[in-house]
């Protein structure tokens, strides 16, 4: 029978690979994917733990607050990239080094 | 086949199909390879979501998720590429410092996983979600959801702000 600690399997398993991509990619619109899978883990941990622990929706209310943020932290997120792409043409963190003493 | 056996064939594909997909948008060289891998990953989530028996928080993932969040990274990639060419290669760095890191996070929480004893408490019947998540919303979260929507605004309106042309220079 699938328990709670397959939920929390898949969901260590996205969390490590956001990490990855966060860490290791250079296009900030590919960190930008890679936190938007660390999100959706931390949402499955929520909605698994209220399945079979609390046994009230609490982790579910919580996971739509997480899922706002979301929504909000894209808008702002690709609002950046835009205005970073217009100043130095180039989506790539490495040239985002004006503040590089 | 007993319905048991159908179920958790269902699950371990779903989970298969997110775990993968996810290492897909990750490790791919091809921008475009990976927000299309994404769409199945957010797919994928919100199948697990309904075998958890969250159906509101599946549909608002799908909606949200894939027509919202999803739409909004390809216009950031379209926006700040030159689609002459469909293969949009990206670089890598730190591959093997961000290959520790990664192996060390997923091996403390395995570990963490394993050792702790969760609390089992009762566990939720499968039923329909999305009267009870709206009652909450409305008496026990009413002042944490109209701050949300509150916010909500405030970070769309600053998001256009932030990408406006300046008129000037």
């Amino acid at each position: 029978m699938i328990g709670l600690d397959h939920y929390l399997l898949v969901s260590a398993l996205l969390f490590s690979l956001g990490i990855m991509g966060v860490l290791t990619r250079k296009n900030a619109v590919n960190v930008l994917m890679g936190i938007e899978l660390i999100l959706n883990s931390a949402n499955l941990n929520l909605v698994a733990f209220s399945r079979f622990s609390a046994g009230n929706l609490t982790g579910q209310v919580f996971a739509v607050f997480v899922i706002i943020i979301a929504a909000a932290e894209a808008a702002v997120a690709l609002a950046i990239v835009l205005s970073m792409y217009r100043l130095v043409k180039s989506v790539n963190l490495d040239r985002a080094d004006s503040l590089k003493g | 086949m007993d319905a048991n056996f159908v179920q958790q064939a269902i699950w371990y594909f779903f989970a298969a199909l997110t775990v993968l997909s996810a290492a897909v948008v990750v490790f791919s060289r091809s921008l475009i390879h990976s927000a299309f891998s994404l769409l199945f990953t957010f797919f994928g989530v919100a199948a697990l979501y309904v075998m958890l028996g969250a159906d509101f928080l599946a549909a608002t993932q799908l909606v949200i998720y894939v027509g919202g969040i999803l739409v909004l990274l390809l216009f950031g990639v379209m926006l700040t590429h030159k689609l002459y060419n469909l293969d949009l290669r990206t670089e890598t760095f730190q591959f093997f410092p961000g290959l520790l890191v990664t192996s060390a996070v997923f091996l403390t929480l395995g570990g963490v996983m394993l050792r702790t004893e969760w609390h089992r408490g009762p566990e939720r019947a499968p039923a329909p979600t999305t009267a009870q998540i709206g009652e909450l919303f409305m008496r026990d979260y009413i002042l944490p959801f109209e701050i949300a929507s509150v916010f909500l605004l405030v970070a769309l309106i600053g998001a256009a702000m932030i990408v406006r042309r300046r008129e000037t220079q």
